[in-house]
């Protein structure tokens, strides 16, 4: 069983900087959230309006796997593993502040944290398994357990697995792809290692 | 184009985020959902919270927005028409 599964690929987004599989790809001086996201859209060339509806969960996330998929094209079974700390506080706390006036319906649809699935789904076109967790740490037996399952149940050939953390601002981003296909072996010893790489501390 | 005509122009991309628009990129005739401008039912929502705001208008039916939100013409002729601010 052990190291049956690999990590094709991953992507670190912290403190302005984005590393994609240990090569620093972007790096930018902006201190402010929306305009690092934004910055980030324009580096990649996006172009999906649909993005700047979003939350910065989902941006991220947006973000994120948009550098996976583009080396490792996703299949339609292609499932979804991601955990964080924060649940949905940060979109939580904007939507509980505009109720004090007009309570927003464009804010309110992102106060769940599990919705960055769907939108990561919605843009890859996805049909898969996904799951989110709230943990306290990056939990990487949590993780191993989870993906392992969906890939020995057979019920997906590759994982897009890790952490997305957003609260005050900072951002805390680690997201790997799993699959059969030889490369890093998938461990939990190896998660913790890629994801603490380049990591002063976690975002809480 | 009235002022209003632009006005609601600019809330509705501000509103709705649609970063990537200039107010001259939406035609006063043009269907704000479907083909045209592509808004979505939480953009209606987001709309009629607008309506309130800008111009004190609460709409008691929501499914009045069909008729309202068909274009920037017919938005601005309604609000022209019942707006309490």
């Amino acid at each position: 069983m052990s190291n049956q599964f690999h990590i094709q690929n991953w992507v670190k987004i912290k403190n302005g900087k984005i590393f994609n599989s240990e090569k620093l790809i972007f790096d930018s001086s902006e201190k402010e959230l929306n305009f690092f996201l934004k910055a980030c859209y324009d580096f990649l060339d996006l172009k999906y309006p649909k993005f700047h509806k979003m939350d910065g969960l989902s941006k991220m996330g947006i973000l994120a796997s948009e550098i996976i998929f583009r080396k490792n094209k996703p299949t339609e079974d292609t499932a979804l593993v991601i955990s964080n700390n924060a649940s949905s506080l940060e979109i939580d706390r904007q939507f509980q502040e505009s109720t004090e006036t007009f309570a927003s319906p464009s804010l309110f649809v992102y106060t769940l944290p599990n919705i960055v699935l769907g939108e990561i789904s919605i843009k890859y076109k996805l049909q898969s398994e996904n799951a989110f967790f709230v943990s306290e740490d990056f939990n990487a037996k949590l993780l191993k357990d989870y993906t392992e399952s969906l890939l020995i149940s057979g019920k997906s050939h590759q994982v897009l697995s890790g952490w997305i953390d957003l609260q005050n601002g900072e951002y805390d981003v680690f997201l790997c792809l799993v699959s059969k296909e030889r490369n890093i072996p998938f461990s939990e010893e190896n998660l913790r290692k890629l994801y603490c790489a380049e990591n002063d501390k976690p975002t809480h | 184009m009235t002022n209003l005509h632009t006005e609601l122009k600019e809330s509705i991309i501000e509103q709705l985020n649609l970063e990537d628009m200039d107010p001259a990129d939406i035609s006063n005739d043009e269907p704000l959902f479907g083909d045209g401008l592509g808004l979505d039912s939480i953009d209606a929502l987001e709309l009629i919270v607008l309506l309130e705001k800008d111009y004190g208008i609460k709409l008691t039916d929501p499914a009045q927005g069909k008729e309202i939100f068909v274009s920037i013409n017919q938005m601005a002729q309604f609000i022209e028409e019942n707006r309490t601010k």
